[in-house]
């Protein structure tokens, strides 16, 4: 419907020069996807509040609208209407930029993400490696927050987090690397792809520790609970955004959940399949929507990695600092490095998805991407 | 072999599945919230909120300035006047509670031989300027007056434990 709509509307503005046409095209699947995520960010605020609430008996906001839903718009008019006050002797241009560097990279790497086949606003073949440069580039955001304050619980805040993002991001690529071994490829849509077949042909199942290694560095990658040392509202205030209000505060607010959901899309595509569905091959669903590949099935999936990341809030208590350290350095990264031999091991050896018609598949697809 | 469960246990990860499994149920139970304006907890005779003076069934007021209260009260907020009225009786001319002084602990209700000063349930009010807070007599005869029944009621469920 969505290609229906862009072949019209290309039709309609035909007299325009071509990379106009294009310009105009990108621009409007960028709003696409713009928009929603900013929606979705804003209720997953929502949710957060309410699923917490919930799993401590209580019941959450429901006094703004019918219950509660709009309670997200409601906080962002306040943020909106609040003065944003910028700290004397602060470096005001880097105070100012900061929020922007931290909201930027989370949104444009839902440039590659694909939300069904094709269905991608650029299909670039190193899509995996443009996902890892952008959710670095999260982290300089915290840090020139932090430094741009001039406070020193800012500071502490931002230097807790740097440590910790650089700890997580290479547990992190190595889990990626354990999905490029599986997949051959860097392109996210063949990624997908490389995993249909039903749910036993699902990365989850032959790179389990990876998985979970690169969902549990996920939570760590936008400091969330258990490892939310960078706010650590009981030790150090708020960490690096102590010293923000008003707008410039909301948009750290906002980077931190789409983050958040960025991470959950990730998890899905990665390891769950993407917009596969769970029930491809089996007898009961065949023909049915049930067994079709759908956006629907990705939203899904999200939806639940999302769910995991506000139950982890409400579960765990933080992690000490030196814990956190010693679980990204000393057990994820050793972990990622043991299973990426066994992994190829399991290549040499032509076991699980390398066995012989699994690699015919990736061969297969390889050639497919030369042509 | 405490070495090889513990590392079993730590890298399946099973003492966090377990406490995710109790958050996970507990998502389910019934929650405890009480819708505060629609919803009220339930509330003790023994509730101490908001002053009152009460009157005899004739209408008579019951205090009779013997200045008990003022005596007993730890935080010094009641002052009482007194003067010997037209019919001889003694009677106050002013009684004053400061409810910014005033701790709520109950002394002065207890303290009192004619069961004058009490304090209600009534425990949301507010004040909107400055000296407001002063509860004079007149408004606290009025306080007395206007819940008169359920101050007696709850005197009466009270009354068994005195």
């Amino acid at each position: 419907m969505i290609d229906w709509l862009i072949n019209t509307s290309i039709e309609a503005w035909g007299w325009l020069p071509p990379g106009w046409q294009v310009f105009i095209e990108i621009v409007a699947k960028i709003i696409l996807i713009v928009l929603p995520m900013m929606l979705a960010v804003a209720y997953t605020t929502y949710a957060e509040r309410k699923i917490i609430s919930y799993i401590q008996v209580r019941i959450g906001p429901n006094r703004v609208g019918p219950r509660g839903w709009l309670q997200p718009i409601a906080d962002a008019v306040k943020l909106l209407f609040k003065e944003i006050v910028i700290p004397t002797r602060s470096s005001k241009f880097l105070f100012l930029a900061a929020p922007i560097l931290s909201i930027g990279p989370a949104l444009a790497a839902w440039a590659v993400i694909p939300f069904d086949r094709g269905m991608v606003l650029s299909n670039v073949d190193a899509g995996l490696i443009y996902i890892l440069a952008l959710t670095s580039i999260g982290v300089y955001g915290v840090i020139i927050a932090g430094w741009a304050s001039n406070s020193k619980y800012a500071m502490m805040g931002a230097l807790r987090s740097a440590a910790q993002i650089v700890a997580y991001e290479i547990a992190m690529g190595f889990a990626l690397v354990g999905v490029l071994m599986a997949s051959g490829s860097l392109n996210i849509g063949m990624i997908v792809e490389g995993q249909a077949g039903g749910l036993s042909q699902w990365f989850i199942w032959p790179l389990l520790p990876l998985f979970l290694v690169y969902f549990i560095s996920g939570v760590a990658e936008t400091n969330r609970a258990p490892f939310d040392v960078a706010e650590g509202e009981s030790e150090i205030v708020a960490g690096f955004h102590v010293e923000y209000s008003g707008m410039a505060f909301a948009v750290f607010f906002l980077a931190e959940y789409a983050n958040i959901i960025l991470i959950s899309a990730l998890t899905a595509t990665m390891f769950l399949g993407g917009w596969l569905s769970p029930f491809e091959g089996l007898g009961f669903a065949q023909g049915t929507w049930l067994a079709a590949t759908s956006m629907l099935w990705f939203f899904a999936k999200t939806a639940f990695f999302i769910f995991v990341f506000l139950w982890f809030r409400a579960t765990f208590p933080r992690y000490r600092y030196d814990q956190i350290m010693r679980l990204g350095w000393k057990v994820f990264i050793p972990v990622t490095i043991v299973w990426i031999f066994v992994e190829a091991v399991m290549v040499v050896a032509q076991v699980g998805p390398w066995a012989v018609e699994a690699a015919a598949k990736t061969a297969s697809i390889a050639s497919g991407a030369g042509v | 072999m405490n070495k090889i469960t513990h590392f079993i246990k730590s890298y399946t990860l099973w003492e966090l599945l377990k406490g995710m499994n109790l958050t996970g149920r507990y998502l389910f139970k019934r929650k405890v919230t009480v819708q505060y304006p629609e919803e009220t907890t339930p509330m003790s005779p023994r509730f101490r909120g908001l002053h009152a003076l009460r009157r005899y069934a004739n209408g008579e007021e019951r205090c009779i300035a013997c200045k008990l209260c003022e005596a007993v009260c730890p935080a010094l907020a009641i002052t009482i006047d007194s003067e010997e009225r037209e019919d001889g009786t003694r009677r106050t001319t002013r009684y004053d509670i400061d409810l910014f002084k005033c701790i709520y602990c109950g002394f002065c209700e207890e303290a009192c031989p004619v069961d004058s000063i009490v304090e209600t349930h009534i425990f949301d009010y507010h004040f909107e300027n400055r000296g407001e807070q002063i509860m004079t007599k007149e408004k606290l005869l009025e306080i007395g007056d206007r819940y008169e029944a359920e101050i007696a009621a709850a005197r009466q469920a009270d009354a068994g434990y005195r």
